[in-house]
């Protein structure tokens, strides 16, 4: 049994700060924190021991609400403030959380630098496929022919598909869910957390405000039903022709591998730098 | 056994910026390579993992500065070394730096200018960048220095203050002082005062990260030491969250800028030269001041009564100091490697009290210590 959603608010929610959050009614990103909750409770990780990271956007307003060691970062850079936070402090559990336009257009660079380097760190990717909170732009990962507040006349760019880019740039651990499939997100986290090196989860969710409205699929309930219908599992995925999987969301963990974490290989130099000194 | 002596050594000024950051406790480096900084991360690249600190190239300078902020949160000192490219890269994170008051060192070894530039040519460019670069009204510390062992002794100044007011502090060198080298003996480590930022002394559950004190400097828990906290660039209230109620929006602003003008005696470091009784004075900094001083040193043995005013901090700009020598002097006389950008503080605090001269040089040259005496000569004669 998963704990009961008052059991998780009592417990992780800051009562001090003043709510009410800033999230529309039905946002994805709820599912997203609950699901982030839900995985943290099953590790039974300290909450002095995490550190949860953001960038900006409606997804960076996530760490805000809840009683951990909460930092929220400049515009795509959340990886880059992990990553200072977790080689200064290896024994912190460093998770960021990020969106679409956040992690792959202004800090596409720091992602897969990030995954080529394999820190220790998870992140987090929520991935609306639209710039919420500045009023529905698009992103690195708009359809192409989608309509936004910037691609009136129909988008003419092509949408990255950000965990197989995850997978390319190097990361240890790649895997997507989406907000319907809550409870493999919280699955997916939870082993995302797990993995010693860099760890991704991309969760496809829904901003019915500024995307779905625009673009005929509906409210929050009818995006989700979308998504419901458009999930392929990997191991379904690799039966079927790239044709069949073009309007498809390819659900589960795409790379699972071990490779020298750059956490630990540190300690090794550490004490290859120390020898050398003593020598001298 | 007999007591470490002070040893001679033949260091550059990039090396002493390496020596006085270990020596000031620095035990992280993030950067991305650069003339003319470079030898700053390749030396802290074999030093700090020796010493149980941390050295990581990131894959560009906004990357680096947000990974020095995110070890300085965590509660290590850190650091990062550019030039101007780099610099300009750095100014939206060293503005989350002054917001959300995290201690960290900037070294910004200044090159040509604009753009790419002149990458292996001295200049002074980035002065005003220093101090306005980033969005928005902040405070900042910028220091300059203009030898070997002032990169040693202004780099441990500039990690002191840093922790001591929860500021980013900028350290601009130059490409002279950077790669030239000079002997220097540099002070033992038991000379050496450090300073630590203040931890919270109450319980958790009674921690406001950002509640203002007398000092106007709150104390600073690191992640992971229990003190859970919320740390943003949003505008944020005593307890760190997000605020747009004008009151705390108001205090906000005006407690950033009281804890800097409450140290200001602290802050503002000058070294004054023949002072007293001059009747004309220079105002320089960085390599510049090398030349004026032996300039003065030789208009004063052909009796000029001119002194030198080496200015260390840039910023917050030492008015006070300055003051008194603009009632007492005709003249003052301000060389600069670039158009006019220090003269122009000069100008502002001088309020027609004396005659502002600028003496500007931007061929990618130094001034020399000959065309200041030269100028002083000429100043003197009225
Ligand atoms: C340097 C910088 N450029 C632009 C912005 C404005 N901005 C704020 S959030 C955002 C996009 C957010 O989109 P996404 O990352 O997908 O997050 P979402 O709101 O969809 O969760 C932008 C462009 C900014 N804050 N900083
Ligand atoms: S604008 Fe979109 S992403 Fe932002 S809170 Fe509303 S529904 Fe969520
Ligand atoms: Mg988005």
């Amino acid at each position: 049994m998963p704990p009961s959603i008052q059991a998780l608010t009592h417990r992780y929610l800051r009562h001090n700060k003043r709510f009410p959050h800033v999230w529309c009614p039905g946002c994805g990103n709820g599912i997203v924190m609950g699901a982030l909750l839900r995985a943290i409770t099953r590790l039974e990780l300290e909450k002095d021991n995490i550190v949860l990271a953001s960038g900006i956007g409606c997804s960076g307003r996530m760490p805000t609400y809840l009683d951990f060691n909460t930092l929220h970062t400049t515009h795509g850079r959340a990886l880059t403030f992990a990553t200072g936070v977790k080689l200064a402090n290896p024994a912190l559990n460093v998770v960021a959380i990020m969106g679409d336009g956040d992690a792959t257009a202004i800090g596409g660079n720091h992602l897969i630098h990030a995954a080529r380097r394999n820190l220790n760190l998870t992140a987090i990717i929520i991935n609306n496929s639209i710039y919420g909170m500045t009023g529905g732009q698009y992103s690195p990962t708009t359809p192409f022919g989608a309509t936004t507040t910037t691609s009136m006349y129909g988008h003419i760019e092509h949408a990255f598909s950000i965990a197989e880019l995850a997978v390319t740039a190097g990361a240890s651990f790649v895997a997507r869910s989406t907000v319907y499939h809550a409870a493999l997100a919280d699955q997916l986290i939870e082993q995302a957390m797990m993995k010693p090196g860099f760890a991704v989860v991309e969760i496809i969710s829904n901003c019915h405000v500024q995307y779905g409205r625009r673009n005929k699929i509906g409210n929050a309930v009818q995006m989700l039903t979308a998504f419901k219908e458009q999930a392929v599992t990997v191991k379904k995925a690799a039966t079927m022709e790239p044709e069949e999987l073009q309007d498809k969301i390819t659900i589960g963990v795409l790379t699972d591998r071990n490779l020298p974490v750059s956490t630990d290989e540190y300690k090794r130099i550490r004490e290859q730098a120390r020898a050398g000194q003593e020598k001298r | 056994m007999t007591e470490k002596q002070r040893e001679r050594r033949l260091l550059q000024g990039n090396e002493a910026i390496v020596q006085g950051a270990l020596a000031a406790q620095c035990r992280f480096f993030a950067g991305y390579p650069i003339t003319p900084a470079s030898e700053i991360a390749e030396q802290l690249s074999m030093r700090l993992p020796a010493v149980n600190g941390t050295f990581i190239q990131m894959e560009d300078e906004i990357a680096s500065i947000g990974a020095v902020i995110g070890a300085s949160l965590a509660g290590v000192k850190a650091m990062t070394a550019t030039s101007g490219p780099g610099f300009a890269l750095m100014q939206e994170n060293l503005g989350f730096a002054c917001a959300a008051e995290v201690p960290c060192v900037i070294v910004n070894v200044m090159r040509g200018g604009p753009s790419t530039g002149l990458p292996t040519s001295p200049a002074q460019g980035d002065v005003q960048m220093a101090r306005w670069g980033t969005h928005g009204d902040h405070p900042v510390i910028v220091l300059a220095v203009s030898s070997v062992l002032d990169s040693f002794t202004i780099t441990v100044t500039a990690f002191n203050l840093s922790e001591r007011y929860r500021v980013p502090v900028v350290v601009l060198s130059d490409e002279v002082v950077a790669h030239t080298r000079e002997s220097v003996e540099l002070p033992l480590k038991k000379e050496v005062e450090v300073v630590d930022r203040i931890a919270p002394g109450m319980p958790p559950d009674w921690y406001k990260p950002y509640q203002e004190d007398a000092r106007g400097v709150p104390p600073m828990a690191a992640f992971g030491d229990g003190y859970r906290h919320h740390v943003t660039g949003l505008v944020h209230d005593q307890d760190g969250f997000p605020t747009q109620n004008p009151q705390e929006v108001e205090k906000f602003h005006q407690r950033l800028a009281m804890k800097i003008t409450k140290g200001l005696p602290d802050i503002q470091l000058t070294k004054k030269m023949y002072m007293d009784d001059a009747e004309l004075f220079v105002v320089a900094y960085g390599s510049v001041a090398r030349s004026a001083l032996r300039a003065v040193e030789e208009a004063q043995k052909v009796g000029i009564k001119v002194g030198l005013l080496q200015l260390i901090t840039l910023f917050p700009f030492p008015r006070r100091t300055l003051t008194p020598y603009l009632q007492q002097c005709h003249s003052v006389l301000v060389p600069e490697l670039n158009l006019g950008q220090m003269s122009r503080e000069v100008q502002r605090v001088n309020q027609g009290q004396c005659t502002v001269v600028k003496q500007n040089r931007v061929d990618g040259k130094l001034i020399t210590p000959q065309e200041i005496y030269n100028q002083l000569v000429k100043l003197s004669d009225g």
